[in-house]
């Protein structure tokens, strides 16, 4: 038996073959926003699709959010499937009036009349010395308004198969990309591009014994190097990748916290009214009994995200993420 | 010595390459709004054509009186007059084709009653009912628009889209003076412009955003004047003067239709009534000002040239006012109806595909009403 080498693919190359294979499958995808066409998009993720596709079907925009996600309502009313870029985190908040007042409704508003299903593409996240405003982490907004699906990937594969089922879902989903995560490499087989869970499905990424880490896109890959460590001290942590935010896997993230009756939830965001208080109030709720310890939280500082040369003292890093633990195994002792 | 005078220091960098695009006289308004009535142009005017806004805004008016009556008796949560806009309203629905969309604001209502909307559906986002009461795709009408101009990108977005499909449909988007201080008013004219999107913009001048005037909105010449600054064109209109709205709609849509791109109307009329009945306009104008509008009306405007013309008589207008009558008697009977609500319904639209999360909280509102019908049901029980 040969094997045939694989040259392993980043996840913005995973992204632009998810919004590729999208396109070539439904004439009706279009990709559009502010440097997405001739460029490539900044981060390269809408690399190449102008050319294959023209510049009806991946347009560069005028530059302006709220037209941008305004004109692709009016696409979508029409039949389109529009997939708009949100260049950075922070620039898409001009398009929130869009999001919130008519994408987020327009199928309730209706009675499910005039559905729009809008991919509204945010690279997200810190990490990557980026200067202010291009380094929030916005979930928490999102994840307050209903009607929008929230989906964030941690992995290549997720990348490509969680994007495929954005643009396929007859709802408008909010596809947070943690830009820190754009070069990483993972096992995905760029050949033979493999279908995901879907849309709404936590997934444990480590099994364990001792505590359950629920966590999310850029902080993904930070919790599993912290359970690596954590091995060390004898605790087995189990991790638990949420991949979607809106709908929520209450079912996946309880059963893994009652295995282990302890959790801490691991994100970038800011900690106070943040997308952590939501998730440790409906373990609280649901598995009260299982629990040998008090939910922590281990996110952002609360406070606007931090300059480059100081981002790393915000972020949540291994040795948070691992004290956190320790304070668990000293809450079940006393 | 600055860098200019330093002898070799400054060297002049090559001539940009940006021109003017084009001569801007041709995209500006001109300095009076175009009028039809009571002028040469009449005479040109389709008499059918006249003879049909004439009924519609008699039907327009009356609807403004019965919606208006109905929130003093608690049947409309709310409702935005329209009295003294009627020629806007429905010269815009008369302007369009069948395959056309319009995309109203919330105080459209007789635009969208005269498109084919039920009556009554037009109003159920007022009446507090649902959100929006009707099929957008039925008549290709876009929900009424709470937020200010953000239904402005929408027309936009789907004319560029019929447009990518091949489907020669024009988006006509209302829209009010204040509106146009909004940013999704400047991002739409500037993508429909650049896009070419075969668009018309409707901008109601009426005087007033709620209270405030439009010399204290907008320090352009005119709001048709903004429309250069874009690259398209913009028609200044007399909005009371119904046959000029619809011709200068009607050359705008063509135009749109014939690959020609966008272009800004605005009419300049007047809101006789106050910005719904929960506002006292008092406070911010004079009965003189007021007095003068009504002597502008859109209706006697019309009328009177119909009749000068020869192209009505007593009887017509008559019938067209008993038309009126049939249409608030039908509109007052039906609106004094409690309408069927399920609460239910609460969840079903959410998504198209309900989360665990609503189905629980679905479940815990049918526990709620099982309860109450149960408790109902004890009462009733115990009264025999």
């Amino acid at each position: 038996m040969t094997t045939v080498a694989v040259k392993p693919a980043t996840m913005a190359q995973a992204l632009t073959r998810a919004l590729r294979d999208a396109m070539a499958a439904d004439p009706t995808v279009h990709v559009m926003g502010e440097d997405v066409g001739t460029l490539g998009g900044v981060f390269r993720v809408t690399d190449g699709l102008a050319k294959e596709f023209g510049e009806d079907r991946c347009t560069d925009t005028p530059l302006a959010e709220a037209g941008i996600l305004g004109t692709a309502v009016g696409m979508a009313m029409y039949g389109l499937r529009p997939v708009v870029e949100m260049q950075f985190d922070a620039f898409a908040y001009p398009a929130f009036e869009q999001l919130i007042s008519h994408v987020s409704r327009m199928r309730n508003r209706t009675r499910g009349r005039m559905p729009l299903p809008i991919t509204v593409r945010v690279p997200y996240g810190g990490g990557i010395g980026g200067v202010e405003h291009h380094s929030d982490s916005s979930e928490a907004y999102y994840m307050a308004t209903p009607g929008l699906h929230v989906v964030t990937p941690a992995t290549v594969a997720d990348a490509y198969g969680l994007l495929r089922r954005a643009i396929a879902s007859d709802d408008p989903v909010v596809f947070l990309e943690p830009k820190r995560l754009y070069w990483s490499k993972d096992s995905w087989n760029p050949e033979h591009p493999t279908d995901v869970e879907p849309i709404g499905r936590a997934v444990v990424r480590r099994a364990g014994r001792s505590a359950t880490l629920v966590t999310y896109g850029p902080s993904l890959p930070v919790c599993l190097e912290a359970a690596e460590a954590a091995q060390a001290e004898g605790w087995d942590l189990e991790v638990v990748d949420l991949r979607s935010l809106v709908p929520f896997d209450d079912e996946t993230v309880c059963a893994a916290v009652r295995r282990t009756g302890r959790a801490v939830v691991v994100h970038e965001s800011t900690g106070f009214g943040g997308p952590g208080g939501e998730i440790a109030a409906r373990i609280t709720e649901r598995c009260f009994h299982h629990l040998e310890a008090p939910v922590l939280r281990v996110a952002g500082f609360d406070l606007p995200y931090p300059p480059p040369m100081l981002e790393r003292h915000h972020l949540p890093g291994v040795d948070r993420i691992l004290d956190a633990v320790a304070r668990l195994q000293w809450e079940a002792e006393s | 010595m600055t860098v200019m005078e330093q002898r070799g220091a400054y060297r002049p960098s090559p001539p940009p390459a940006w021109q003017p695009r084009m001569d801007p006289a041709p995209l500006l308004p001109d300095a009076e709004p175009y009028r039809v009535l009571g002028t040469e142009a009449a005479a040109k005017a389709d008499p059918d054509l006249l003879r049909r806004l004439h009924a519609q805004l008699v039907r327009g008016r009356r609807y403004n009186t019965q919606a208006t009556a109905l929130t003093k008796q608690g049947r409309l949560a709310v409702y935005p007059s329209s009295a003294g806009q009627e020629a806007c309203q429905v010269a815009a629905a008369l302007a369009l084709e069948e395959r056309d969309w319009l995309f109203p604001s919330y105080r459209d209502t007789l635009a969208v009653v005269a498109r084919g909307v039920d009556p009554v559906e037009a109003l159920t986002l007022l009446r507090g009912d649902w959100h929006s009461g009707y099929d957008p795709h039925a008549h290709r009408v876009a929900p009424l628009s709470t937020p200010l101009a953000t239904q402005l990108p929408h027309a936009v977005g789907l004319a560029h889209a019929a447009r990518l499909k091949g489907d020669d449909v024009v988006a006509l988007a209302l829209v009010g003076d204040g509106g146009t201080s909004e940013g999704d008013f400047h991002e739409a004219l500037n993508f429909a412009a650049v896009w070419q999107a075969p668009v018309v913009f409707l901008v109601q001048n009426n005087g007033f955003a709620i209270s405030v005037p439009l010399a204290k909105q907008t320090a352009a010449p005119s709001l048709a004047h903004k429309a250069v600054g874009y690259g398209m064109p913009g028609r200044l209109v007399d909005g009371n003067d119904a046959a000029a709205v619809h011709e200068v709609l009607s050359a705008a849509v063509r135009h749109a239709r014939a690959g020609g791109g966008p272009t800004l109307v605005e009419a300049v009329t007047y809101r006789v009534d106050a910005h719904t009945n929960a506002d006292d306009a008092t406070r911010y104008r004079g009965d003189a000002e007021v007095a003068a509008w009504r002597a502008h009306d859109p209706i006697e405007l019309l009328e009177a040239e119909l009749t000068a013309r020869g192209l009505i008589d007593e009887a017509a207008i008559a019938a067209a006012r008993q038309d009126a009558e049939d249409m608030a008697a039908s509109l007052r009977e039906r609106m004094n109806q409690d309408p069927e609500l399920n609460p239910m319904d609460l969840f079903d639209h959410v998504y198209a595909q309900t989360t665990a999360q609503l189905r629980e909280q679905r479940a815990l509102l049918q526990a709620e009403l099982d309860a109450e019908q149960e408790h109902h049901g004890e009462q009733e029980g115990g009264a025999r």
